[in-house]
Order: structure tokens, then C-alpha cells, then sequence
């Protein structure tokens, strides 16, 4: 099976300007050669679940597209700019509109909730008063549901609490596109249930376009527009769930049963 | 050795000297993390005061305790404290005070930076527009540069003082006398060369632990073997740096 037989993207679609176009992306670490000649083009406003077996390279993918790893050989094209031969300084300015929500959530552990949130804003230089500064903390806590948590430290959250926390952290810089990897793995179903519905609403709120690594059907169901089958290192199809799901390929098949 | 084991240590010394050379190529650079390099100035200073100033003061009175007899045996005893002076000065405040640091603050750090390597903190870091190199290495190594050497000196009055009790308890030397005799003997050629090396001794102690930390792998298991490589290599290092260092000295003739 190839990625156009499944692929049944609107012909309006494609005319939509896109957020993220890969060609032909290769990255190996040593003899495991994770993605080959890997192509995809997130379209603006759209949300895509990247699917596929555990180690076939999906975080290593979004990694590449965050400029944390460098690939091989292929180009990452963000915002129509490519990102795999940029200097640093380049690379900070396009990660401002880019946030990525860490599998481990990655918050500071010796700061507190309201230093994690400040820091990408101190860091990325922009110029905004204290006031300003404590209204985005503010509202970014209200659109997570963890309003008085400002001056706890992550080691006195839940896991849920953690998941939202670093969800608060990557959109306080209000970022066009969202990364997220892995966004319910390790919390119950239920927990795991709210935080696919809090995805959902923030995406509307704040108009992102995104990228979700998950291995969690419950939740692509509810986050995603179209799912990325990654498989073999290659995009080896692209469809909505109800497509894939009718998929008779051996390779599409066990992802659904 | 076996070759395996050979050439990984060479590798590692290759990694090592790599991430050093990054130090440099960093520190230069703007933007400088002074608040950070504050901050740390605090933990790896301050926070270790309290063990360096323990352990100082037990080391002048037990080395003053042990060596009594032998110079009483020569009838040298009034000797006890220009003798005691030299050899903490010189020697001794520095290299235990670097051997304390490298476990203290060197585990610290490794783990510190281990653990933030294995939850993604660090690559969090990269994200939100910093580079965690600068933020992260450059300021703790230039805190272990400066506090290390501040801590020997502090160590150095407080091992003496302890000297002085040391001096006391089988004996009486007053105060005046006790010191008139130490400053006698110290030079600036004791205390120069002692206090240079311990601006190495703090630098590969900072190194060393940022390079664990960052290089951490295997997840928490690795947390605890970078803590523990750091402090087994950097307290090796204290040894290999102090032993060129006495050469250096001797070959200037400043022993």
C-alpha cells in the first residue's frame, strides 16, 4: 500500500498554505536507519496523529521538525523556511511559534509553576512588562483549569496536574503550531480522556496547527484530523481514523484491531 | 587493561577534552547568565561552607595531634606549628578541601544535570530559546572556578585554627606566639602556587560533573552512575593536577 491510496485529502485542502512540508528525511543512529526518505506536509489549522510502533522514530521525527535533532539528509521546511542548515538564533526565532509538549513534561523541578511559565518568555527575549507578564501566567493557568497553582512546585502535582502545567508552558508564548508527544501516556483513561479534550479546546482557542504522537486511539479519536501511519521508517499512509480503520493492509490492519 | 576498555577510556578522554574545548568557545560568547552564575556561586559556595569549615577544623587538630610525638621524639616540638603551617597551606587544605568538593558539589552537579538530561529538561531548555550549555555548564564550571579556591582559603584559616587547639592540648602556646610562628615560616612561595592550583582543581570539578550530567544515558540508573563517574574522575584529576602542580613548583624552585 502507498501513502496516495489512503490519502484522500479534499482537493481544497490542498491549497492550503502549509505549516510544516518534509521531504525526503533520513536519520539513522548507527546501524538503525529509524526514518527513510520520510515525506509529509501539515497543512494549516489541521491536526495529524503520527501512528506507529513503539522505536519506529515518531518522537525522533517531531525532534527533527523542533531542531533538537538533525536529520541525515532531507529538508524540514517550517513556516515555508528550512530548518535543518539555520543558525541558532534562526532556529529560537521559529521555535517561538512552535511549542512541544514533552512526553515526561519536562518541568523545571526546581522551579515553581510560575517560573516554568515565565521562562520561555524570559528566554526567548521578548519584551514584556511584569504585568504583562502575570496576565499571561494568569489566563494560562485558567485555560488549563489550574488557576492557584502558581507557586506550588511540580513535585507537589499529579500527573495530570504536570500534563497541564506543561501544556500551559508551551502555549504561553501562543504558538501557531504544537508539537505534542506522547500527551496521555502514563495517566489513567480518564485523566488521559480530559487532557484529549482540554487539547481540543485549547487548538480552537488559540487557532494552532499540531503534530500528536500517540499510541492512544481514544485520544487521536478525539485530537486528530487525519492519522500519519509511520511505519518502516516511511509515511506509509495517511487517512482519516474511519479510512485507516476500513484498511485491509497487513501493515494498517493490527493498529485497529 | 583490556583493548576494549582501553580504547573506550580514550574515547571518553577524547569526549571529554571536546566538551571542554566547547567551554571556551561558549564562555566568550554572548548572552551571560550572571543571575545563574549567581545562583550557583551560592550552592556550590555557601551551601559547602559548612562541611569544607567541619572538615578543616578536624584535619589541623588531628594532623597537629599525630604529628606531636615524632617531633617530641627529636626534641623538635616547638616546631609543631611552622611544620603543621607548611604542610596545610601547601598541601593538605587544598587537596582534601578539592577531594570534599569534587564529592559534594561535583555528585551534585552530575546528578543535578543527569536527572535533568533523563526527564528532558535540558531539551526543554533548547526549545524555550536557551542554550543549555551556557546555561547550565558555563555558569556552574565558572562557579566551581571561583568558590573552590575561596573555600581552600577559608579551609586554610580554619585548619590552622584547629592547629592551634591541636597545639594546646598537650602543650601551651599562646595565641601571639602560635602565629608569629606560622607567618614566619609562610611565604608567598607556600601560598601562592597552593592557591593557583585550586582554581584547576575547581574547574575540573565543574567540568567533569557537567559532563556526566549532560552525557547521561539509561534513564535514573544513569542518573546515579553520572553523580558516581563524576566524582571517581574528577577526584582523580585533583590528584593528577596536583602532582604536576608540585612539580611545576619545584622546577621553579618555589619548594
Amino acid at each position: 500500500m502507498n501513502q496516495e491510496v489512503i490519502d484522500t485529502a479534499d482537493t481544497e485542502n490542498k491549497t492550503d498554505s502549509m505549516v510544516i512540508q518534509i521531504s525526503n528525511l533520513n536519520i539513522s543512529f548507527g546501524e538503525n536507519h529509524v526514518l527513510r526518505n520520510f515525506s509529509f506536509e501539515l497543512p494549516e489549522g489541521q491536526c495529524y496523529a503520527v501512528l506507529g510502533k513503539s522505536g519506529s522514530g515518531k518522537s525522533v521525527l517531531i525532534k527533527c521538525i523542533i531542531g533538537l535533532l538533525k536529520p541525515d539528509s532531507g529538508d524540514i521546511r517550517v513556516f515555508n523556511k528550512s530548518i535543518t542548515n539555520i543558525k541558532n538564533e534562526e532556529l529560537d526565532k521559529i521555535r517561538l511559534d512552535t511549542g512541544f509538549l514533552f512526553q515526561s513534561n519536562a518541568l523545571y523541578d526546581s522551579m515553581t509553576v510560575r517560573e516554568n511559565l515565565e521562562f520561555p518568555l524570559r528566554r526567548h527575549g521578548l519584551k514584556v512588562t511584569k504585568s504583562e507578564v502575570d496576565k499571561l501566567v494568569k489566563e494560562v493557568l485558567e485555560h488549563v483549569r489550574l488557576p492557584d497553582t502558581e507557586n506550588m512546585m511540580p513535585a507537589e502535582l499529579s500527573g495530570g496536574m504536570k500534563k497541564r502545567i506543561a501544556l500551559a508552558r508551551t502555549l504561553i508564548l501562543k504558538p501557531k503550531i504544537i508539537l505534542y508527544d506522547e500527551p496521555t501516556t502514563g495517566l489513567d483513561p480518564i485523566t488521559g480522556k480530559e487532557i484529549s479534550k482540554l487539547i481540543v479546546e485549547l487548538q480552537k482557542k488559540y487557532n494552532t496547527s499540531s503534530i500528536i504522537i500517540s499510541h492512544d486511539l481514544n485520544c487521536i479519536k478525539l485530537v486528530a484530523d487525519k492519522i500519519v501511519m509511520l511505519i518502516d521508517g516511511t509515511c506509509y499512509a495517511i487517512g482519516t481514523l474511519e479510512e485507516l480503520k476500513k484498511s485491509d493492509d497487513v501493515k494498517i490492519k493490527p493498529f485497529f484491531e | 587493561m583490556e583493548p576494549g576498555k582501553f580504547k573506550e577510556a580514550l574515547i571518553e578522554t577524547g569526549n571529554i577534552s571536546r566538551f571542554t574545548m566547547r567551554f571556551f568557545r561558549e564562555m566568550a560568547r554572548p548572552r551571560f547568565e550572571f543571575a545563574e552564575f549567581l545562583k550557583q556561586c551560592f550552592y556550590v559556595g555557601y551551601k559547602s561552607l559548612g562541611l569544607v569549615a567541619i572538615t578543616a577544623f578536624i584535619l589541623g587538630l588531628v594532623i597537629t595531634i599525630q604529628s606531636r610525638p615524632t617531633l617530641t621524639e627529636f626534641g623538635a616540638e616547638a616546631w609543631l606549628p611552622k611544620m603543621i603551617s607548611v604542610s596545610l597551606i601547601r598541601e593538605i587544605a587544598p587537596v582534601i578541601t578539592a577531594l570534599i568538593c569534587a564529592g559534594k558539589i561535583g555528585s551534585g552537579i552530575g546528578a543535578e544535570l543527569g536527572s535533568m538530561k533523563v526527564t528532558e529538561q535540558i531539551d526543554a531548555m533548547e526549545v524555550s530559546g536557551t542554550n543549555p550549555y551556557k546555561y547550565l555548564v558555563v555558569t556552574r564550571v565558572f562557579a566551581t572556578l571561583l568558590m573552590v579556591p575561596i573555600l581552600v582559603v577559608m579551609a586554610d584559616a580554619i585548619s590552622l585554627y584547629g592547629s592551634y587547639l591541636g597545639c594546646n592540648i598537650r602543650g601551651v602556646v599562646s595565641w601571639q606566639l602560635f602565629w608569629e610562628q606560622v607567618f614566619e615560616t609562610l611565604s608567598f612561595s607556600d601560598l601562592i602556587p597552593a592557591l593557583i592550583k585550586t582554581f584547576f582543581f575547581g574547574f575540573a570539578i565543574g567540568i567533569i560533573g557537567c559532563y556526566e550530567g549532560f552525557n547521561s544515558k539509561k534513564g535514573t540508573e544513569g542518573v546515579g552512575l553520572s553523580a558516581n563517574s563524576a566524582v571517581v574522575i574528577s577526584s582523580l584529576l585533583v590528584f593528577i593536577l596536583d602532582m604536576i602542580a608540585v612539580q611545576i613548583t619545584d622546577l621553579a624552585g618555589l619548594t
